[in-house]
Order: structure tokens, then C-alpha cells, then sequence
């Protein structure tokens, strides 16, 4: 039986099989366990853009707080809309990695360090009840100390005012730089000013290294730093510069502060056949 | 069938796989966190040592031995994708926090050790039984690393909070080294310490005899 057990027929057939059967095993649990895979993830990405803008309410679920979000895509170069809704563009990490959906940055441009930027971004709506931006809600990513930090920029409507930050994806240092998930520090981002009154292309806000003198001129602008984790906190200062500045989101902000100027309150209506491709997706 | 509580228990303290045969600390280090990471991870570790176990026994006969290994690690990496996709299927935030050491239990000596040294050589029942009590020994170590670092490094078991935090308005600093990989180290180091004391005949011999200190000046 053993000289049997080791000749090479028997050898490739035993191995063969197992093959067949562990991968109709493998296959069979990745199918079948995909649409509930899918609906966490989709699930973790809401919740972090509702914490982000600070829409809490532990009563609903976290489908029925979304659906006053609007999901729409922007093209960064152009500050536009985009005419369809791009379901690839919302998973901006991938688009990063793709030559044809991101450009690679220049070093003087880099000031994040995130060496390759998405064409395209996805960004969240609330709206207010006239149709207006009410919360404003982009994502942003930045290299900390040891890692990509990802996140979520929510503004007011007046598209200055910060509402809210939360990240949802970063390796630094627990308790030192991992300070940026502390709640109180999040907190003290909520009602600062991005733009000085002046200069509306450049962000003015910064993280500083202690703790913020409220008296003092510019506090507006001014976050708290995190004890021992001055590299982190410039990593996070860096970001918001970044996303905020005329390479991310400045072109989008700019066109959407113009729309509002003019009392065209209705950019984010522009066009209909966005808003269509958006339900038949979600259906 | 005290045989098969032996199975079980042994592992436990007397021949713990990570206090005495030293397998498996790396994901020691890295999934001991918290308490619900370590135990979702000893209940993963326990499903793969205990079916992988019991199938490359119930398959021992037919094992040609040239592919021997190469067997016994795909039985075992299939069964740690279907682990991985089912957590990410139920425990989104754990398996979130896990990320790469699910996938790595492929490579946690402590499974394929045991496959090699009993499911081979033994019937599937037993051999299932050696799994979950390689897994649990493995798990005991884990969650006595998790406890502390979680109650010391964050002020909290199981996310609830046992130790306010300055930070949060409490009074407890919390012991940021405790968050850090190098404090499992320390603590199974002093777990091993202890088990050892209990249990004096796992100590090693020394492998080389530090020399008493004389006062005389080398000459």
C-alpha cells in the first residue's frame, strides 16, 4: 500500500483533487459571503461620512441617515461635476493606482506626500431644504508619521467653516499620533475657519504645536497639536493644505462659492441625468 | 475518553505552544490589543488547527509523502480564506483591525506543527481535539497578553471603560507602551516565567554557564 501511495500517478491524482476541492470550497465561501462583504463596506464608508459631518442619531440606521447625503463626482482640474455619476470614481484608492485615472504629482505639488492623485473625487451632499449646500462633506488623504492617513473633511455651507473631521484609515503611533481619532480633539476642529477673509485660495488653518491661545489673532485658523506627535499633526496641516488648496478641492470651492454669489442655488441640481444614474445604481 | 480531556488540557499550561515550544508569538505581538481582537483571533486560530487537523487525518492514508506539506498547506489556507471571508463577512471592525494576521494563521508554526506532529499519525477524532486545544493553548496566551495591554494601554476591557483616562476626564494615564508590539514581549515573557515556576520541569538546561564573578582584574 505504501509503494502504491507514492507512485507518481497516485501522487498527482491526491494532488489534483484536493485542488479541486479546496478551490470549489474557497470559491463557494468568497460567492456566497460577497453581497454581505460588500454591504459592510458600504456600510463603514457611510458611517464615516455621517461621523465626519456630525450627523449622529443612534435611533435610524445608517441607510436611512444617508439618504439626505447626494453622492456626486468632481473632475479636480475643472472644479466641475461630472455629467455621469462614475460608481469606479468612488473608490478613489484604487483610481489612485490606475495611470488612467490619476496623474502623479510633481514634488513641489505634493505637499500631502500621496505621490498620485485621483482625476476624479468623489464628495457628499446634505442638503438644506431650498436646495443649498448645507454640509459639504470631502474626502481627504495625507501621509502622517508611518502612514497614509485617510478621512473626512465635512464644511458648512459657507464652505469655510469646518464641521467636522473623522478618519477612517491610518497607522499611527496609539496614543501619540493615533490622537487624531481622540473625540475631544475632533471636536476642537468643529466651527474653525479654513479661508482667511482675504485669501480664499490658500487654507489658512493649520494644527500648531501646543495648545491654541483662543485671544490671539488668527485662533480661527489655529487647532491644538497633539503632545508628541508633532509629525502627524503636520502630516494632517499638510492634508487639509493640499485637499483644500487649488490642486484638490480649491476649483470645486471656488465654482460652488460663485454659484452661491450669484443666488444660483441650484449647482448641485444642474443636471438631472447625474441624479438618475445615481438611483438606478443604488436600486 | 480522560485521554481525550488530556488532549485538551495539556496544551493548555503544561505544553503551551507559545510558553513552551515558542511557535507562533508573531501574531502575538500584533493582534493583543484589545480583548476582542485576541479573542476573535484564538476563535479563528481554533477553527483552522481543529478542522485542519481532523481532514489531514481523515486524508493521513492517502498523503503521498513526496507532497506531504504541500497537502497538509493547502488543507490549511483554504480553510484560513474561508475564516478570513466569513469574518469579513460577520465582524466587519474586527476583521477590519486583523487585517493581514487572519491571513497569516497560514503561517502560524503552531497549525502546521500540529498538523505534521499528530493529525498524521492519528485518527480524525483526536486530531480534532489536538486542534482545539492547540488553538485555546494558543488563545490562553493571547487573551492573558490582551487583557493587560488592553486594561494598562487603553483603560478598558472589551471597549467598556475599567480605568477613566485623563484624556476622557478620567485620572488614569494611560501606558502607551502597553499599545506597542515590544510590551507582549514583556508580558509573555513573564507568563512563560510564571508557567515555568508552576511547572519547574520545562525549564531548559542553560546553554552556557555564566561564570562567577571573581574580583580580580583581567590580566
Amino acid at each position: 500500500m505504501s509503494s502504491n501511495k507514492d507512485s507518481i500517478s497516485r501522487t498527482i491524482i491526491v494532488a489534483v483533487v484536493l485542488c479541486v476541492v479546496c478551490s470549489v470550497v474557497v470559491s463557494a465561501a468568497a460567492v456566497m459571503l460577497r453581497p454581505m462583504q460588500q454591504f459592510n463596506m458600504d456600510q463603514d464608508r457611510k458611517s464615516n461620512i455621517l461621523r465626519a459631518a456630525g450627523i449622529v442619531d443612534p435611533s435610524k440606521t445608517v441607510d436611512e441617515l444617508f439618504e439626505q447625503i447626494t453622492t456626486r463626482i468632481v473632475d479636480l482640474q475643472t472644479g466641475q461635476f461630472t455629467e455621469e455619476f462614475i460608481p469606479e470614481a468612488e473608490n478613489f484608492q484604487r483610481a489612485a493606482n490606475d495611470a488612467s485615472m490619476s496623474r502623479s504629482l510633481s514634488r513641489s505639488e505634493d505637499i500631502a506626500s500621496i505621490k498620485r492623485q485621483p482625476l476624479k473625487m468623489p464628495i457628499y451632499i446634505v442638503e438644506a431644504d431650498d436646495g443649498s449646500i448645507e454640509k459639504l462633506i470631502l474626502p481627504v488623504h495625507g501621509y502622517g508619521l508611518w502612514s497614509t492617513m485617510y478621512g473626512f473633511l465635512a464644511l458648512e455651507g459657507d464652505l469655510n467653516t469646518v464641521a467636522g473631521l473623522g478618519f477612517y484609515e491610518h497607522a499611527e503611533t496609539p496614543g501619540l499620533g493615533g490622537e487624531i481619532d481622540n473625540p475631544s480633539w475632533r471636536e476642537s476642529w468643529v466651527g474653525k475657519q479654513i479661508f482667511s477673509p482675504d485669501d480664499k485660495s490658500t487654507p489658512a488653518l493649520r494644527v500648531i504645536r501646543g495648545s491654541v491661545d483662543t485671544s490671539a489673532r488668527g485662533a480661527e485658523h489655529r487647532i491644538d497639536g497633539l503632545a508628541g506627535a508633532t509629525l502627524t499633526a503636520n502630516g494632517v496641516t499638510h492634508m487639509i493644505q493640499f485637499w483644500l488648496g487649488d490642486a484638490g478641492f480649491g476649483p470645486l470651492l471656488a465654482n460652488l462659492r460663485e454659484a452661491s454669489q450669484s443666488g444660483d442655488a441650484s449647482i448641485v441640481e444642474s443636471d438631472d441625468d447625474a441624479d438618475d444614474v445615481l438611483e438606478v445604481d443604488e436600486v | 475518553m480522560s485521554n481525550t480531556k488530556e488532549i485538551v488540557i495539556t496544551p493548555l499550561f503544561k505544553n503551551n505552544p507559545i510558553a513552551l515550544q515558542v511557535l507562533g508569538v508573531c501574531s502575538a505581538l500584533a493582534v493583543t490589543t484589545n480583548m476582542n481582537n485576541a479573542v476573535v483571533m484564538t476563535l479563528a486560530v481554533v477553527f483552522v488547527a481543529s478542522l485542519s487537523g481532523m481532514f489531514i487525518s481523515i486524508i493521513r492514508h492517502q498523503i503521498p509523502s513526496n507532497i506531504r506539506i504541500i497537502v497538509q498547506m493547502t488543507i490549511i489556507a483554504s480553510l484560513v480564506i474561508v475564516v478570513d471571508q466569513v469574518l469579513k463577512a460577520v465582524v466587519y471592525d474586527v476583521s477590519k483591525q486583523l487585517s493581514v494576521f487572519v491571513g497569516l494563521i497560514i503561517t502560524n508554526c503552531i497549525i502546521l506543527g500540529r498538523a505534521e506532529a499528530f493529525a498524521m499519525k492519528n485518527p480524525p477524532l483526536p486530531s480534532f481535539i489536538d486542534g482545539v486545544g492547540n488553538g485555546l493553548g494558543y488563545g490562553v496566551v493571547l487573551i492573558f497578553v490582551a487583557f493587560f495591554r488592553e486594561l494598562f494601554g487603553s483603560g478598558t476591557l472589551f471597549g467598556y471603560e475599567i480605568l477613566p483616562l485623563v484624556t476622557n476626564g478620567g485620572w488614569y494615564y494611560s501606558n502607551g507602551m502597553m499599545l506597542l508590539p515590544p510590551s507582549a514581549f514583556f508580558l509573555i515573557g513573564i507568563m512563560i516565567w510564571l508557567i515555568r515556576t508552576k511547572y519547574p520541569e520545562q525549564v531548559e538546561a542553560p546553554d552556557f554557564v555564566i561564570a562567577p564573578n571573581t574580583r580580580k582584574e583581567a590580566v
